[in-house]
């Protein structure tokens, strides 16, 4: 479980990220963080490794405080997949994966075979392992930062923005990918997206912010859709859109889905 | 006369017997090469951990910036005798103002490549919990490396060519033929004296660029 209690950051430059933010993160579940750019999201997740250290107020993982937790362990009993892959440009794709097992004192060989293990659960083509970063995309390498957060199988997992630069189709591979290691691994995985149905895909608990890591709502995404909280939430999440706004209609003895623009969006199924 | 003096260099230089003994140009090579890497191995045992931890923390970067432009502002030769003043003839003297020559270069290259490195790079190396040691040997200096051998390169021909200068202070090396060359006026030999300095200068600066284009590769 993570919490957080009372948490504000506000940066040596006078920005205030995040203003008094409480919230629990149940164990095994996902939590996503949506909210437009510059609300607070990474602020909010990079306390959870110290990389942010708050203003004011805690964060605790299992009840302890991780301010009182010595740094660097507790960043490497944590998957963290960075908003830009964060790669190590002078190490080869393949040894960046591993690096998570190195420092965590795994051989060479065994984290080199599961750096690639995991390298292949990103279905990366493994020919790109021997390569540098920078002769990758920007979504392949992000695909790379996603198998280094996960080869370590941490408890706890980091996600920012992780598939912001990989092209739609291979996105929904990789959300898919993420639902099944969910249901698999009961990982914690704190997610962030500016993507709304990106939140609702992964999201156990979806929390809206806004500016300053405000809380606009917290809910299922069954909960949020249902009974927004405000108008800010029924904006955000599209409540104002024909794609949202579905209803039923019968045609030629079939009941069929229809949006708010009259266009068929599927068919009712069996419940 | 200065055809002379080309065809008495080209016959000072192919001459065997200035190829051998205390005086011979192997022996003054070595002396003056081995000037130069006691120096520059002092003054990097100075810049090095100076320059790395100025770039690594960020702190102190105004004074190192000063330090490295008064420093290199200063008179080769004016420096010498004034060391050779202070500390008296001997080997001491000349290798202090050679150091203190060799400093700004080693502790520039240092302290910038360790600023050229992407901050993201270095966040994304806490992130995944390396120690500040690790983020400094293995990701710092691994990505500064062109530009700290890039201060090598610098502090190298620096303290070749102002080696030179020091033989007149009696500190031998391949000066001795330049500056004993002028008093007997010899100048043949003072020719072939540059000209092997010159070589060496360009040897070892060829050596430093391939070693720099290595570094940047990996
Ligand atoms: N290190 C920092 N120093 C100063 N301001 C920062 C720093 N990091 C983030 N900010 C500011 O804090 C706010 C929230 O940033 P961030 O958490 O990155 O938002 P998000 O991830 O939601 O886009 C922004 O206004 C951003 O400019
Ligand atoms: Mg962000």
């Amino acid at each position: 479980m993570i919490e957080f209690r009372s948490v504000s950051k506000t940066f040596a430059d006078g920005t205030t990220a995040v203003r008094d933010f409480s919230l629990v993160l149940p164990s095994r579940t996902t939590t996503v963080f949506v909210g437009s750019s510059g609300c607070g999201k990474t602020t909010l997740l990079r306390m959870v490794n110290r990389l942010v250290e708050p203003s004011s107020g805690q964060v605790l993982i299992d009840d302890v405080d991780v301010a009182t937790r010595n740094p660097v362990e507790l960043r490497r009993s944590i998957g963290y997949v960075m908003q830009h892959a964060g790669l190590l440009p002078h190490r080869r794709v393949v040894d960046n994966v591993a690096v998570p097992l190195r420092l965590a004192g795994v051989g060479r060989s065994e984290a080199t075979s599961r750096a690639l293990a995991a390298l292949e659960t990103v279905g990366l083509d493994p020919a790109l392992a021997r390569r540098y970063p920078r002769q990758l995309s920007g979504g392949q390498q992000q695909r790379v930062g996603v198998a280094r957060g996960l080869v370590a199988d941490p408890n706890i997992l980091l996600m920012d923005e992780p598939f912001g630069a990989v092209d739609p189709i291979v996105r929904d591979d990789l959300q898919q990918e993420l639902l099944r290691l969910q249901r698999e691994l009961d990982k914690t995985i704190v997610f962030v997206t500016h993507d709304i149905d990106e939140a609702f895909l992964l999201g156990d608990q979806v929390v809206i912010l806004r500016r300053g890591g405000e809380v606009a709502q917290v809910g299922t995404p069954a909960e949020i859709l249902a009974d927004p909280a405000d108008d800010f939430v029924r904006t955000f999440v599209g409540l104002d859109k024909a794609r949202r706004t579905l209803h039923v209609e019968e045609r030629a003895g079939a009941r069929i889905v229809v949006d708010g623009d009259g266009r068929p969006a599927g068919v009712l199924g069996p419940a | 006369m200065s055809d002379n003096v080309f065809v008495g260099a080209g016959q000072w230089l192919t001459d065997s017997a200035h190829w051998s003994g205390t005086d011979g140009v192997p022996a003054r090579l070595l002396e003056h090469l081995g000037y130069t890497v006691l120096t520059v191995v002092i003054a990097a045992a100075i810049a090095l951990p100076l320059g790395l931890w100025i770039g690594h923390t960020g702190r102190l970067r105004g004074l190192a910036v000063a330090l490295t432009g008064s420093l290199r502002a200063l008179p080769t030769l004016g420096l010498l005798t004034l060391v050779v003043l202070w500390v008296g003839i001997g080997l001491t003297g000349p290798i202090l103002a050679l150091v203190v020559l060799s400093v700004p270069p080693l502790l520039a290259g240092a302290y910038a490549g360790l600023e050229s490195v992407d901050r993201h790079t270095i966040d994304a190396a806490r992130g995944l919990g390396f120690t500040e040691w690790q983020v400094l040997t293995r990701v710092e200096i691994p990505l500064a490396l062109p530009l700290i051998v890039g201060g090598f390169r610098s502090a190298v021909l620096q303290v070749v060519s102002t080696a030179t200068v020091a033989a007149y202070i009696g500190l031998g090396g391949l000066g001795t033929y330049l500056i004993e060359g002028v008093q007997i006026r010899d100048y043949p030999m003072t020719l072939a004296g540059s000209l092997v300095v010159v070589v060496l200068a360009l040897v070892l600066d060829a050596g430093f660029a391939l070693a720099q284009r290595s570094a940047a590769r990996s």
